[in-house]
């Protein structure tokens, strides 16, 4: 099953290539990860998704507190939660196909953020589903170049990871 | 305040923290801090002839004292040479701290000569790591690292120090931390109550109950606690290879120890019991044979204080996370103070039938009157050390040999690689525990595959006077590699024979030790007599053993725990 997991980690040097390297060491999987400081400049929020089995997610959480630099850590997908990803891709864009891709990208609430005479590159934010769905939509023939942040997420409701 | 340069501090670090041996091996990055350690006389530095052995060294004073080890080395092939050795710490939960030079921090990332990265190669074998990045954070990191590698489910720590963090014209002022405050580390204190209720109610009720202890509990000190909780209910009682010593041997309740080699009525008694409680163990692949056979009837108590350690092999049905110390001592006030009573006709019948087992195969091997037989070398070791020595070993049949022959009734006596499963451990390990405890008998009992892993050492010994006594179990081949060869590949010995052995005897009389040899049956006793009797000499004996001589029992491949080879030719 897919799980995401959230981090706060001490925001130190080594600390993310620990959490790397356990997943590795470890053979889980990791499928997404993202990282970035928060607004507590001594810690780093970090979001893994992965696939295992209760046992093995089980695991991951266990052998992931066990790092020192991990202070806290939740599984989003235990409760309800909102997920997001950020991907830019950029779309051969000519003739009648510029009209089309726009009307797509229009009914995915994405931005077109830049264009050129034959190119477009648009902008589009959501779970992961819908970002899979935009790139089949508009057909994999025409995609140039695609990007993805990995997933962030965060607990519905008054729930927070912090200290 | 004082004003001290880092390397100074490093070495007041350690003075201050009570370390009282180091072991290690100096060379460019780390020569600040050898010079330091030659300006003073509380810290004494034992100089290994490998790094390797600098480790494994500290690995054995910890295990027989209880305390963290201690290695300095210096950078690149030296911080790497301590990798093994940190890997067999780690897989045992001993506690050390490594310390490690480093090229300057200018110099870091640039291909310089003597640079590792020590950091990222030690990350999958060490509990924590960190790397100094100023002077002055040298007694903190200190602090921090010995506070982790001894506290919670103890292990390796290693500190890596550039060289210009111990340049001894810059000069900070020195103060030691009393405490030392980890926000995202703080190891359970005591089991949940309400849990240890449930165990020790499903203890109370339980028909065919087995206590299956581990190294843990040598670990967290919690013998005591263990033997009179198991004492109090009457129960049997079986260890792992790392838990042996952590209760009495010689004590009728004792099954010996379970798993791939352990005893024939350890494993009917675990695989047979309702109930069983684990505790500081952790159900690794050569205790359970295969997972989902294992123990089909019975549900599972395990306490540990690693939470990752329950439920990762094999289900708990009580998970108990904390000291086994302190869980073991509400257990025990709770077993007493209970109304209820342990089923005592369930109980005699359920001892009826391990005494059974017992009788059924008892650890018999065949004798001989030709070839030296290697068990016989240790049954009469135990005899005439009155099972109170110190024993190391390397890996191998003579491990299993040492382990299930020799008496133990002490825990921290029986030292040697059970997770790693490290060749080359025994002789450095023994020098160890010898330096600080010279009155006491140190046996290494070692292979002749084994032995010459770490040879080396034997100069080492000369140099620091440690008078242990090596008992070379001498097969002419890599024993265990033959007996698998044996059982599963039809006897072809692919590389497993030792072709061209040294002449030991004037391998150790060249290091200024004294060899004996033994090959005859009758030679044995007085031998291993004269050899004990010489308090004061390394004396290397070295036995000619049964060349064909395999571990029993053995536990089927793939099977359930009950599923053992009792000898070559009896399966059951």
């Amino acid at each position: 099953m897919r799980r995401i997991i959230s981090v706060l980690l001490e925001n130190e040097p080594g600390a993310l290539s620990r959490v790397v390297g356990l997943f590795s060491q470890r053979n889980y999987n990791i499928e997404t990860l993202t990282v970035a400081p928060t607004e507590d400049e001594t810690l780093s929020r970090l979001t893994v998704t992965t696939t295992g089995s209760d046992k093995v997610i089980e695991q991951i959480t266990k052998q992931l507190n066990k790092l020192i630099e991990v202070v806290k850590l939740v599984d989003l997908t235990e409760g309800s939660h909102i997920e997001r990803e950020l991907m830019l891709v950029k779309l051969k864009a000519t003739g009648s196909q510029r009209a089309e891709i726009k009307r797509t990208v229009d009914i995915f609430r994405g931005q077109i953020v830049d264009v050129t005479s034959s190119v477009y590159t648009v902008q589009l934010a959501g779970s992961s589903d819908k970002l899979d769905g935009f790139v089949q939509a508009v057909g994999t023939s025409g995609v140039l170049e695609v990007v993805r942040t990995g997933v962030s997420g965060i607990a519905r409701g008054e729930k927070v990871l912090s200290l | 305040m004082e004003l001290l340069s880092g390397a100074d501090m490093l070495i007041r670090s350690l003075q201050d923290e009570g370390i009282e041996y180091i072991y290690g091996y100096p060379g460019g990055a780390a020569l600040h801090i050898y010079d330091a350690l030659f300006r003073q006389d509380k810290v004494k530095h034992i100089l290994v002839r490998h790094e390797q052995a600098a480790v494994h060294m500290a690995d054995g004073y910890a295990r027989a004292t209880g305390k963290p080890g201690t290695v300095l080395v210096t950078s690149g092939p030296g911080a790497t040479n301590t990798i093994t050795g940190i890997a067999t710490a780690f897989m045992d939960s001993i506690p050390m701290v490594v310390l490690c030079g480093q090229v300057a921090s200018s110099l870091i990332g640039e291909d310089a000569f003597q640079e590792t990265d020590m950091i990222g190669v030690s990350r999958p074998v060490v509990k924590h790591n960190l790397s100094v990045r100023h002077p002055q954070e040298i007694p903190e990191a200190i602090r921090k690292a010995y506070h982790i590698a001894s506290t919670g489910r103890p292990g390796p720590v290693v500190v890596d120090i550039p060289k210009d963090m111990t340049t001894p014209n810059e000069r900070y002022e020195y103060s030691y931390p009393k405490k030392v405050k980890l926000r995202s580390y703080n190891p359970a204190l005591r089991g949940h109550s309400g849990q240890i209720k449930k165990a020790v109610d499903m203890l109370l009720a339980a028909k065919r109950p087995v206590i299956y202890a581990g190294g843990g509990v040598i670990l967290g000190k919690a013998t005591e606690q263990l033997t009179e909780l198991t004492r109090l209910l009457g129960y049997p009682l079986t260890n792992t290879l790392m838990g042996i010593g952590c209760y009495p041997c010689s004590d009728k309740q004792h099954l010996g120890w379970l798993g791939m080699h352990g005893t024939y009525e350890a494993n009917m008694t675990m695989h047979h019991s309702d109930l069983i409680l684990a505790v500081g163990a952790r159900f690794d692949d050569r205790v359970t044979n295969a997972t989902e056979k294992f123990c089909p009837g019975a549900r599972i108590v395990h306490i540990d204080i690693d939470p990752a350690s329950i439920s990762k092999t094999i289900d708990a049905d009580v998970p108990i996370v904390g000291p086994v110390d302190s869980v073991l001592n509400e257990m025990l006030s709770l077993v007493k103070s209970a109304k209820e009573k342990p089923d005592a006709d369930a109980l005699a019948a359920w001892w009826k039938q391990i005494d059974e087992w017992r009788a059924f195969h008892g650890m018999r091997y065949e004798t001989s009157d030709e070839v030296i037989k290697p068990q016989e070398v240790v049954e009469m070791l135990s005899r005439l050390t009155n099972g109170e020595a110190f024993v190391t070993s390397d890996v191998g049949q003579h491990q299993m040999f040492a382990a299930q022959y020799y008496k133990f009734d002490k825990p921290n006596r029986w030292i040697n690689s059970g997770g790693l499963g490290t060749m080359g451990f025994g002789l450095p390990a023994a020098m160890g525990v010898k330096l600080t405890h010279p009155d006491d008998e140190v046996l290494c009992i070692t292979g002749e595959g084994s032995i010459q892993m770490n040879i080396q050492e034997l100069s080492t010994c000369k140099q620091y006077d440690l008078p242990v006594k090596i008992i070379n179990l001498n097969n002419q081949a890599l024993g265990m590699v033959k007996q698998w060869q044996d059982m599963n590949y039809e006897s072809r010995h692919s590389q497993s024979y030792m072709e061209s052995l040294p002449d030991f005897m004037k391998l150790v009389e060249a290091y200024g030790h004294v060899g004996i040899r033994i090959e005859r049956k009758e030679d044995l006793e007085p031998k291993l007599k004269e050899a004990l009797a010489m308090k004061d000499k390394l004396v290397f004996v070295d036995i000619l053993i049964d060349r064909f001589e395999h571990v029993y029992p053995m536990q089927v491949a793939r099977g359930s725990m009950k599923d053992m080879w009792l000898s070559k030719t009896e399966r059951v």
